[in-house]
């Protein structure tokens, strides 16, 4: 048993696992937007890195790391909503594309903004967990403390999304507004609002992710999140964009992909991971893999 | 009370609704008839606020809907059963029921009683997602959702949409059941003359955007040359 947790199998299982939970948040970030938006964020990533910047630099200045991470995501919540409010919603019943024009500018906007403040340099943020991997009988287990809090913190927030979304009133009636806005709104439900609230959620589940990768042995830097970006986006697109679940299991499974080609064949071909899946997925069932099919009726 | 006056609504350069009025009041049907295109659904649309009228004014008692976004006018008790019964399709029966009774001030637990015990068939179905049910189980639905919130006027757009005559009938019965034993004003949208009149009180018939008769339902019922041109109800 202990040789087979310190075998290079494990290895590439825990590292990809852990890579891959980073990819299904950002991918459930997108998927909350586009299911009560329809609007793709190009911008989420750095957002989310913006907001990181704001909340773990103040450090700094003292505070202590739980409590930065709270600023970071509260930060990024703001953000998101605010975004939405002032670039996104003058888009509405517009063409599709501008509201992706315009996420794409303001992802140019944002690294330069960060870049301009905190320079490129990458900056190192202390975890108050060991980063050290453990060992079994004199061999190493690719698992640190750091790794399992991660996970364990991705998988909170994912059930606390769940949760939300299946058993409050807000959840339904955000479901509600992004299935059917004009039945929602002669229902009495306040569809702007919601749609502002699915920004704010969004934007904080990317906060999130962002946190977990600058805390991390990858460091904060202006464009940390452009790759974990694509990935979280391939991700979702496997999983159909609008499922959850689907995009939580796209990022695990592009996790793992990168990690054992990482592994198996050379870094320098990682990123591949995610793109053979996402052509494999779109040649199988381009709707996505985990999209149901619901009969609509008129 | 429902009073619309001099209503007119555009999309464009296309004139849906020309200085429409109408009244509609508790306890009565109001039957609003013509052809396809005749502007009835734009009419139940600018009730509710999803439309703006260009001119004209609609009043809920003494209030003017006018300009009034539509998540208010819900929260006044007016419930509007779009064409197509508007039930989402991805959602189960039961959260399209509290979905309907989110913005009411009645209770939930005993808002969902009621209304399965209106229609036991929903009650057998709660669990299942709407896209599993028949036509005429939708239609249901969309009945119960609306009166989940007890509103004091009921717009029905459609309602014989696509059901079988005998579900037409019973649907008709229990309309008029419902507006008798609830107070209900009701109006009601429908290319189905025949089966509209057989409950309305009144009815108003519109042609091209325009009324072209209006009065006790049992009147335009009986006028030949509205059943002729246009109800289509001359075998």
């Amino acid at each position: 048993m202990s040789s087979f947790l310190t075998s290079a199998f494990m290895h590439n299982i825990f590292g990809g696992l852990a890579q891959g939970v980073i990819y299904s948040l950002v991918a459930l970030s997108l998927v909350i937007i586009w299911q009560s938006t329809h609007v793709l964020n190009f911008a989420q990533g750095a957002m989310a890195m913006l907001a990181t910047y704001i909340g773990m630099t103040q450090i700094d200045r003292g505070i202590g790391y739980w409590w930065c991470l709270v600023i970071s995501v509260v930060v990024g919540m703001v953000f998101g909503g605010v975004t939405e409010r002032v670039l996104i919603r003058p888009l509405y019943g517009k063409p599709e594309i501008n509201p992706i024009v315009v996420m794409v500018g303001f992802l140019g906007v944002i690294e330069a903004v960060a870049t301009a403040i905190w320079t490129s340099t990458t900056r190192n943020i202390a975890a108050p967990f060991s980063q050290v991997f453990f060992q079994s009988h004199g061999n190493l287990v690719y698992l640190s403390p750091f790794i399992i809090f991660q996970v364990i913190l991705a998988v909170v927030i994912m059930l606390l999304v769940a949760a939300l979304f299946r058993f409050t009133k807000l959840g339904l009636q955000l479901r509600a507004s992004a299935l059917a806005p004009e039945v929602a709104r002669l229902l009495g439900v306040r569809v702007n609002r919601m749609l502002t609230i699915g920004w704010i959620l969004s934007a904080g589940v990317g906060a999130i992710a962002a946190v977990i990768l600058a805390s991390g042995s990858f460091g904060l830097f202006p464009t940390d999140m452009d790759g974990v970006f694509v990935a979280g986006f391939i991700a979702a697109a496997v999983g159909g964009l609008e499922s959850p679940i689907g995009a939580i299991a796209g990022g695990l499974l592009i996790g793992l992909a990168e990690q054992f080609i990482l592994a198996y064949w050379s870094p320098n071909v990682a990123p591949l991971g995610g793109i053979i899946i996402l052509v494999v997925a779109l040649m199988i069932r381009p709707q996505g893999i985990f999209t149901r099919t619901v009969g609509r009726r008129v | 009370m429902i009073r619309v006056d001099n209503l007119s609504v555009s999309y464009g350069a296309v004139k849906a609704l020309r200085n429409v009025s109408l009244q509609a009041s508790p306890g009565l049907i109001t039957a609003v008839l013509g052809a396809n295109g005749a502007g009835k659904t734009t009419l139940l649309r600018a009730i509710s606020g999803l439309v703006t009228p260009q001119s004209g004014n609609i009043l809920l008692g003494e209030k003017s809907l006018l300009r009034m976004p539509t998540e208010n006018i819900c929260r006044l008790g007016l419930a509007h059963v779009p064409e197509g019964r508007g039930v989402i399709a991805e959602l189960t029966v039961e959260d399209n029921l509290r979905l309907g009774a989110l913005a009411s001030k009645v209770n939930l637990a005993e808002g969902l009683e009621t209304q399965y015990a209106q229609f036991p068939a929903l009650a057998d179905r709660r669990k299942k997602y709407c896209a599993t049910l028949s036509g005429g189980e939708r239609q249901m639905l969309a009945m119960a959702r609306a009166l989940i919130a007890q509103p004091k006027v009921l717009l029905l757009d459609e309602p014989s949409l696509g059901l079988a005559p005998l579900v037409t009938s019973e649907l008709m019965k229990l309309i008029l059941q419902l507006c008798e034993s609830e107070n209900l004003t009701v109006i009601l949208v429908e290319q189905n003359a025949k089966s509209a009149l057989r409950i309305a009180h009144n009815a108003v018939v519109l042609h091209l955007g325009a009324v072209v008769a209006s009065g006790d339902a049992k009147t335009v019922a009986d006028d030949e040359d509205l059943r002729r041109y246009y109800l289509g109800l001359v075998e």
